[in-house]
């Protein structure tokens, strides 16, 4: 089924990048998948070390009429780095350093490979953070942080990715490159920054970031709060920002993830308890000890268990270890897992969540629901054994009852992890094809061809310009 | 085929659809408060205003639908019922779609952010006289291509706003504004998080917002005294630096006021067209020439400088 790449295509990349042209077997099927279910095959894979490398490798695509697709860590959920279309790999983990870090405008360059938690790590000593903090932070790249406009617990309070990002230096899919935004406050002319993020990699690559410093809170508070009935912890969540507090996180946890967490972390999750909230709340002391106050009294009248408060950071770090591992500690009911990411009204969380629950059931599969309550963003896992026979069939049809209940109930079909390939086939249900129509224009503007990670984000039929062919290839799905 | 396609548009906006049309050319008008960014409208566009009115409030959710052409005014009143508020800060007869078009943050975006951050789900007209929905009506969403963010600032050229969904943010139980003669830039980085920081070149004005007793105790690490509110804006001249830059700033004979740690100047003389490189100037005439090629909306303005 692989097109072997056409040799003068490997001479010219080596030309410029060497052995950082990778076209070994086990490289090739190591970059691809992601962090979703599906898997496709690059064509080659190289490694740049800066913006130029990166431009004379978009600039050899396109002579060879090969499209491209740049790649970060290969967290993403949605299928988004996962290659179709025999494209050439833009891998960016050899561009990795942090290139300035300017207080004085409150900024930091970085290159796009840089993970995203290194470099709260280098600004911590300095009073500052990265905002976003997907729960993937320690092994997540800045680049797919931006290509996806990402999220993460505290961005209940301080907003997404794009909130975060000033300016962005961009290889475009015609080999150019430009700089989107600016350090200024307002750059003239169009948001084309604003446009870049969160488009996946498909209006070009990413190859270095000017990212926003937030400075670190004066004062934190962590509480556990569980619930003998999950219903009761959903009404809290919806009280506590009726009640006008914003917490700076606000995250949910079901019967079974507490059980899994707790034995994976022991972190002294209560195991008896339906449900638990984890809210944070960051910021000036007095604001914090009122949040306080505001989400005891909340909680009180919708029956709370026990109300945890951590006692120090040691504590504290306790208490997030165990949201922040949930994912992992789904293996050990089930080897793999399929993790949704649907928002809903955050009124309507116990109602999708009793849907997610039946539909899980029907077709005979473990749900597990860890989730940023807060801002409505679901995200139930389903556990499973790919051994199992047909099991994959009931895991994309259960994923697809989760993702319609969600829209049924006035959501939206992804809080932080994209459309990639994964749902790009589902945006119908949430646009008509006039709005798609208008989105692919936009996108044209950008990649008239269609050579920047093609076939994602957009269904085949609404776009106009399907050069490397219509559909999923067939052995995506595995 | 969609389950619950954003919910359906309200008639209003079906309304300024069939008025938008699909042939002549036609300018939106609001609050006509910051009418003249980017140049007047040519005088053949007919003239045509976004329905108003406030669609949906959910104070729970910490959103709210309207139409483009509710004002500020209406819209604040609606929240303030419920001690919620949208940063806007501009002149209480703007329009919400005005603001938007325009996409100038109001002077406390040191601590609120960009007002395109607000924005969570837009329809608008496009040049065919079609209804475009992007976005989303929940708090978070990052389904398909953020058109919500290039519609704000784009002054109504890529479609005519009719509908908005704006995400909402609780009042702060105090607003204290201080002012006085310290180093604004020393006083920025003493504080935490504090809504505005204007100067003039010889005063600075403080804006601290939270509940009371932080809100004492940021003022006490200040020598400054307390004011009414903001200082008087003098004109409509703008220009926008890095927030470094505002350092080189010195009082002179124009009358100017900085906005530390944002990089916004407002002063009395007429702002200078800032440059785009030819790389961006060609993308975003592009997006002009796909949106719009006929030029029949907003005609005469220009996002792009020339
Ligand atoms: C356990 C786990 C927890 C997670 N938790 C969260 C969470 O809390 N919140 C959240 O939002 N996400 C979460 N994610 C999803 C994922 O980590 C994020 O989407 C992340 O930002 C992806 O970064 P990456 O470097 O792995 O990108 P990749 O997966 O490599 O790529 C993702 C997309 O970005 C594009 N891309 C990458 N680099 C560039 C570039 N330089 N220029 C242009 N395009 C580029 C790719 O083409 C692709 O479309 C989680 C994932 C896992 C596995």
């Amino acid at each position: 089924m692989q097109i072997s790449p056409d040799g003068n295509l490997l001479d010219d990349l080596r030309s410029v990048l060497g052995d950082r042209v990778r076209d070994g077997d086990f490289e090739l099927g190591l970059y691809g998948k992601d962090g979703s279910v599906l898997e496709g095959r690059p064509s080659l894979v190289c490694l740049p070390v800066n913006t130029d490398e990166v431009r004379q490798i978009v600039k050899i695509c396109r002579e060879h009429d090969r499209p491209f697709l740049a790649r970060g860590s290969g967290t993403g959920l949605a299928g988004g780095a996962v290659p179709v279309g025999d494209p050439v790999i833009i891998a960016t983990a050899k561009m990795n350093q942090i290139l300035e870090v300017d207080l004085e405008n409150r900024i930091a360059w970085v290159e796009p490979g840089v993970l995203n938690l290194d470099l709260t790590k280098e600004l911590t000593p300095q009073g500052f953070h990265f905002a976003p903090d997907p729960s993937s932070q320690q092994v997540c790249s800045i680049g797919g942080n931006v290509a996806n406009n990402s999220g993460g617990p505290h961005c209940l309070a301080y907003g997404v990715t794009s909130a975060h990002v000033a300016a962005i230096e961009v290889v475009l899919p015609d080999g150019s490159v430009t700089l989107l935004g600016d350090l200024a406050a307002e750059p003239p002319g169009y948001d084309l920054r604003g446009l870049f993020v969160g488009s996946e990699g498909t209006m070009g690559v990413a190859t270095k970031v000017a990212v926003r410093l937030t400075p670190n809170p004066p004062a934190v508070r962590t509480l556990l709060l569980d619930f003998p009935d999950v219903r009761d912890g959903a009404a809290t969540v919806s009280a506590i920002i009726a009640a006008g507090l914003i917490p700076a996180a606000l995250e949910m946890m079901d019967k079974r993830a507490i059980e899994i967490v707790e034995a994976f972390v022991n972190a002294g999750y209560p195991t008896e308890a339906d449900a638990v909230l984890l809210v944070e709340l960051d910021g000036l002391p007095g604001g914090v000890e009122h949040g306080v106050e505001v989400v005891r009294s909340v909680a009180e009248r919708h029956q709370v268990g026990n109300i945890r408060v951590a006692a120090d950071n040691e504590e504290r770090e306790l208490l997030w270890k165990g949201r922040k591992n949930a994912f992992g500690a789904v293996a050990r009911i089930k080897p793999d897992y399929y993790l949704h990411d649907t928002v809903v009204p955050r009124g309507k969380l116990v109602e999708v969540l009793e849907k997610v629950y039946k539909i899980a059931d029907a077709y005979d599969l473990i749900a597990v629901n860890v989730f940023h309550a807060g801002d409505g963003n679901l995200h139930p896992i389903l556990a499973y054994d790919s051994d199992e026979k047909g099991v994959l069939e009931r895991v994309h049809a259960a994923g697809r009852a989760i993702v319609t209940a969600s829209i049924e109930a006035g959501g939206v079909l992804s809080g932080e992890h994209g459309i990639g390939l994964e749902k790009r086939d589902y945006m119908g249900m949430l646009f008509s094809a006039h709005d798609m129509a208008t989105q692919d224009l936009v996108r044209e503007a950008f990649d008239p061809e269609g050579f920047a990670n093609p076939l994602k984000v957009l269904p085949s039929g609404s776009r106009c310009s399907d050069s490397f062919g219509q559909h999923v290839p067939d052995g995506a799905w595995v | 085929m969609g389950v619950n396609p954003l919910g359906a548009a309200p008639q209003e906006v079906h309304q300024f659809s069939e008025e938008v049309g699909a042939s002549d050319p036609v300018t939106v008008v609001g609050g006509k408060t910051q009418w003249n960014v980017g140049g007047a409208p040519d005088h053949s566009a007919r003239e045509v205003t976004a329905p108003t009115g406030i669609w949906s409030h959910e104070p729970e959710e910490m959103t709210v639908r309207c139409g483009a052409g509710t004002t500020l005014l209406e819209l604040s009143e609606q929240l303030a019922r419920h001690s919620q508020m949208v940063p806007f800060d501009m002149a209480p007869n703007a329009t919400v779609g005005g603001v938007l078009s325009v996409g100038r943050s109001g002077i406390r975006r040191l601590r609120y952010g960009h007002i395109r951050d607000l924005v969570l789900q837009i329809r608008h007209i496009d040049c065919n006289g079609k209804i475009v929905t992007s976005g989303g009506p929940t708090v978070k969403n990052v389904s398909g291509y953020d058109l919500c963010r290039l519609m704000v600032g784009s002054l109504g050229k890529l479609g005519c706003l009719a509908e908005v969904t704006l995400r909402c943010l609780p009042m702060p139980e105090t607003t204290r504004w201080l002012t006085g003669n310290d180093d604004p830039f020393e006083i920025y980085a003493r504080l935490y998080r504090p809504s505005s920081v204007l100067w003039n070149g010889e005063q600075v004005w403080v804006c601290l917002e939270g509940v009371s007793s932080d809100v004492e105790a940021e003022a006490a690490l200040l020598d400054l005294t307390e004011t009414e509110g903001p200082p008087q804006l003098p004109g409509d001249g703008r220009s926008s630096v890095q927030p470094k830059e505002l350092r080189s700033l010195s009082a002179d004979d124009t009358n100017w006021i900085a906005e530390i740690g944002v990089g916004i100047i407002h002063s009395d003389k007429p702002s200078k067209p800032q440059q785009v490189s030819k790389t961006n100037e060609s993308l975003m005439r592009e997006l002009e020439r796909r949106l719009d090629p006929n030029g029949r909306l907003n005609p005469g303005r220009q996002v792009v400088p020339l």
